[in-house]
């Protein structure tokens, strides 16, 4: 456990970095990042407090059990975004220009990008920013009780 | 008798490379220019990717459009790597934790 003043420090953070990261999954499309970049950002949030708290507050905070299943959910999402196309073929990118949810066409070159475009890609970069979030999370995790794991028995 | 045979096999790597470098040949090429090194050849895919990349995919984001469109089974990959790799860690640290508390 770190000061009194880290730990109001990870807690004012530990939001924003949230906030930042979700902000990098979801516009993957438009801007640099994506969700790889967005998820390690969260996984970021995550590690903050894993060092600024003690280890109660750390197992009130944070559930292990959400995060793995944040993990095997995105996987899941992605590979079923993926085999939605399959009419066409795998990976094949069936909302785009379609019209539906993120379906809007997008002028070609300079634009100043609009969040409801690319078709499936948005929702892939949310599975895997998801996945990304859960398994760095739960490393994060892993790592801590096991420095732990001989004091008490960690869930 | 092993590391004489991968001492070899690396320098037969290291003078391929280096024989590459110092005199370019056309490795890579289909037009028989010459390739010069750290001066990559004019690509028909980068073009592809840039002038229909928008249009077909959406994105304006290029890279993503690759990453998960065009090139869609590398990130597949690349999730499952490491999905694998957080299960390599929990296995390996509860095996640990395990040997110390049988202490």
């Amino acid at each position: 456990m770190m000061s009194k003043i880290v730990r109001t420090q990870a807690n004012f953070l530990y939001t924003f970095i949230l906030i930042f990261g979700f902000y990098i999954v979801a516009h993957g499309h438009l801007t640099p990042g994506g969700g790889f970049q967005g998820g390690a950002v969260i996984a970021t949030g995550i590690a903050l407090v894993v060092v600024a708290h003690k280890f109660d507050e750390i197992k009130r905070r944070i559930k292990k059990t959400y995060l793995t299943t944040a993990e095997s959910i995105g996987l899941l999402s992605f590979i079923i975004t993926a085999l939605s196309g399959m009419s066409v073929s795998f990976f094949y990118n069936w909302l785009a220009n379609s019209g539906l949810l993120f379906g809007k066409p997008v002028p070609y070159g300079i634009n100043p990008g609009y969040l409801n475009t690319a078709g499936t890609l948005p929702i892939m970069n949310l599975a895997v920013g998801i996945e990304v979030l859960g398994g760095l999370g739960v490393i994060v995790l892993y790592m801590l009780h096991f420095v732990k794991g001989g004091e008490r028995d960690a869930a | 008798m092993r590391n004489a045979l991968l001492a070899i096999s690396l320098l037969a790597v290291f003078a391929f490379f280096l024989y590459v470098a110092v005199n370019p040949g056309d490795f890579g090429g289909n037009t028989g220019d010459h390739l010069i090194f750290g001066e990559p050849r004019y690509s028909d895919m980068d073009d592809y990717f840039i002038h229909n990349g928008q249009n077909q995919t959406g994105a304006n984001n290029i890279v993503t459009s690759i990453v998960f469109d065009y090139r869609g089974f590398d990130t597949l990959g690349e999730a499952s790597v490491l999905f694998t790799a957080v299960l390599g860690v929990g296995v390996a640290l509860r095996l640990l934790r395990r040997d110390k508390n049988d202490e």
